[in-house]
């Protein structure tokens, strides 16, 4: 059973941990080797095997003194973008080279609190800006998964590409994720995983690098839906450190997975059908809808008339608030500054320090951003979009009122590409991957991306289940009953 | 809405990053097109609409003005990249 520990659920492993069947200490061993033995993926960037076997130790006395929760000893991968005491914590960029927090985020604080164990820090995109992984300063990192014998190295997704990765790879029971307009649920689709992004101010963002600070959440990426449910318990809460964290109990997300569905109503928005989606995930897609129907759920055709502006509306927002965000990154405080010549003065320093700091994605966002909010174009640009994305979150409030209890769409509108294959693109082509996404951040609504399916070229796919705000244990319900109907138990052929 | 190269530098220097003379086309060129994209938003009818804040309705939260954390002088200067006798140090920044 041991060269296959790593391979367990959290549930599974929570189970045989309390059984006395396995310790604490085996489980972080075989993720450890399984992760030593992975490189090629690059998803783990900072490993921490002193800290893992130091926790997995201090869970298997907790464990023996009778006193566990949940995720005592399960180890974890945890995304670069979380600040974590004394370890490289980089969101992936080389302006945060050498940077170690003195303190640590509140999400992994509870998540350690709880005797979760960490294996080291996962690849991302720079500054959670991507949707491939490829903007990393760390490299790309690969999808375990292939198109059949091709070797053509795949995308993960992006941001949280490594925590995909890493999950999909069993490298890790679990991994933490972001999720900004569709950095959690995107990589859970191309790697057959499952990730939700919780309702805007279920968890505490203090102590994660800010991207867009009223859209990034904090979530759990698992193997199944039932992990999501545990580990997003020990992951929310308010926080005193985050005033946007919502003072709302935290209910027991696994006690709501009860399979019963009978008589809740889902929603299938015809705005989500879009021009040039591929045949298989429109399949996907229907097939998704009548699980759920056979399951005793009523589906109904819904309207979200605003979807078509979310993507631009978001690419005025996130880059706006990104370029606050980062301008923190000064040289001054923390992380990487430029060299000086003989002569040059403070401004000389900003500017150099951050041309060679950021990437060319994040310089891209950070200039949008600045222009968008300069004078003479915010009414134009950032209110324009501040309005439109009103309009969008009333849209969803409007069918929600109308009794509908979840909505069905795809998670992405493709399965993953091969590293690369849009290098040449627009960056514009590149934000077309969040299409189905962007719309559940704007509006702050809780989101779970549920793999279903294997497309013509062996990858994986994945459906969008959107919930009602603060209804993650409903949402993921519905996502246990897709879970379950659909069957999915590929897993990708090792080659790494 | 196109960026010229005159607008290019202009957004760069407001963002305090160094771009060379010779990159500013290919930038006002990128920053035209993903501008090309949001225009989009012009054809959407906000008349009347307040601009959303944030998700949830909820006051912003307070607490006492008073201080909770602080005396960890060490911790806050651990991390520059250059700092002397207890403060960060940059270059000189008055003549």
């Amino acid at each position: 059973m041991s060269d296959a520990l790593n391979k367990m659920t959290i549930a599974g492993a929570r189970d045989a941990l309390r059984k006395g069947e396995v310790t604490a200490v085996d489980l972080t061993m075989s993720c450890m080797t399984a992760m030593d033995a992975a490189g090629a993926l690059n998803a783990f960037v900072h490993k921490t095997p002193d800290i893992a076997l130091e926790q997995a130790r201090a869970a298997d006395a907790r464990i023996a003194s009778g006193e566990a929760p949940a995720m005592c000893g399960i180890p974890l991968g945890i995304k670069d973008l979380f600040c974590t005491k004394g370890v490289p914590s980089q969101a992936a960029s080389a302006i945060l080279k050498g940077f170690r927090p003195e303190y640590e985020s509140t999400v992994t604080s509870k998540l350690f609190d709880a005797g979760a164990v960490m294996l080291g820090k996962l690849n991302m995109d720079e500054f959670a800006m991507g949707s491939s992984n490829e903007t990393s300063t760390y490299g790309n990192a690969v999808n375990p998964w292939r198109r059949g014998n091709d070797e053509t190295p795949l995308t993960p997704g992006g941001s949280s590409g490594g925590s995909a990765s890493a999950v999909s790879a069993d490298l890790c029971l679990a991994a933490t994720g972001t999720d900004t307009g569709g950095s959690i649920r995107q990589p859970a689709a191309f790697t057959g995983i499952v990730g939700l992004k919780p309702t805007y101010g279920r968890c505490s963002r203090w102590g994660i690098v800010a991207f867009a600070s009223s859209l990034d959440q904090a979530g759990p990426m698992t193997k199944t839906v039932r992990d999501a449910a545990i580990m997003l318990g020990a992951m929310s809460g308010e926080d005193a450190k985050d005033s946007t964290s919502a003072p709302i109990p935290v209910p027991d997300f696994e006690a709501m997975l009860t399979g019963d569905i009978r008589g809740k109503t889902i929603g299938i928005p015809r705005e989500y059908r879009m021009e040039g989606m591929p045949e298989e995930i429109e399949a996907l897609w229907s097939q998704g809808a009548e699980m759920l129907k056979d399951a005793g759920a009523r589906i109904v055709d819904i309207s979200l008339p605003h979807t078509k502006y979310a993507l631009p509306a978001y690419y005025v927002i996130a880059p706006a608030e990104a370029s606050s965000n980062l301008a923190r990154y000064d040289g001054v405080r923390y992380g990487h500054r430029a060299k000086l010549a003989q002569g040059d003065g403070i401004v000389d320093m900003y500017e150099k320090t951050r041309a060679e700091g950021f990437g060319p994605e994040v310089q891209r966002r950070v200039m949008i951003g600045t222009y968008v909010l300069s004078a003479g174009f915010y009414d134009a640009y950032y209110n324009r979009a501040r309005k439109v994305r009103a309009l969008i979150k009333r849209d969803f409030d409007e069918v929600f009122a109308g009794g509908v209890d979840a909505i069905l769409t795809p998670a992405t509108p493709s399965a993953a590409f091969g590293l690369g294959e849009m290098k040449d693109a627009d960056p514009v082509q590149m934000y077309l991957n969040d299409v189905f996404t962007v719309t559940v951040n704007l509006a702050g609504l809780p989101g779970i991306s549920v793999p279903t399916g294997i497309d013509r070229q062996g990858l994986p796919l994945g459906l969008q289940l959107i919930g009602k705000p603060w209804e993650e244990g409903e949402l993921m319900n519905f996502g246990q009953v897709l879970e379950s109907a659909a069957g999915f138990a590929e897993k990708p052929a090792k080659w790494w | 809405m196109s960026i010229d190269i005159d607008t290019a530098r202009r957004v760069a220097h407001l963002a305090r990053i160094r771009v060379q003379e010779e990159d500013l086309p290919a930038l006002a060129g990128e920053l035209s097109g993903i501008l090309t994209f949001m225009e989009q938003l012009n054809e959407v009818d906000v008349d009347g609409v307040e601009p959303m804040t944030g998700v949830t309705p909820m006051r912003l939260k307070r607490r006492e003005d008073v201080v909770t954390d602080g005396n960890m002088q060490d911790k806050i200067l651990k991390n520059a990249p250059d700092a002397r006798e207890g403060f960060f140090a940059v270059p000189k920044v008055v003549e």
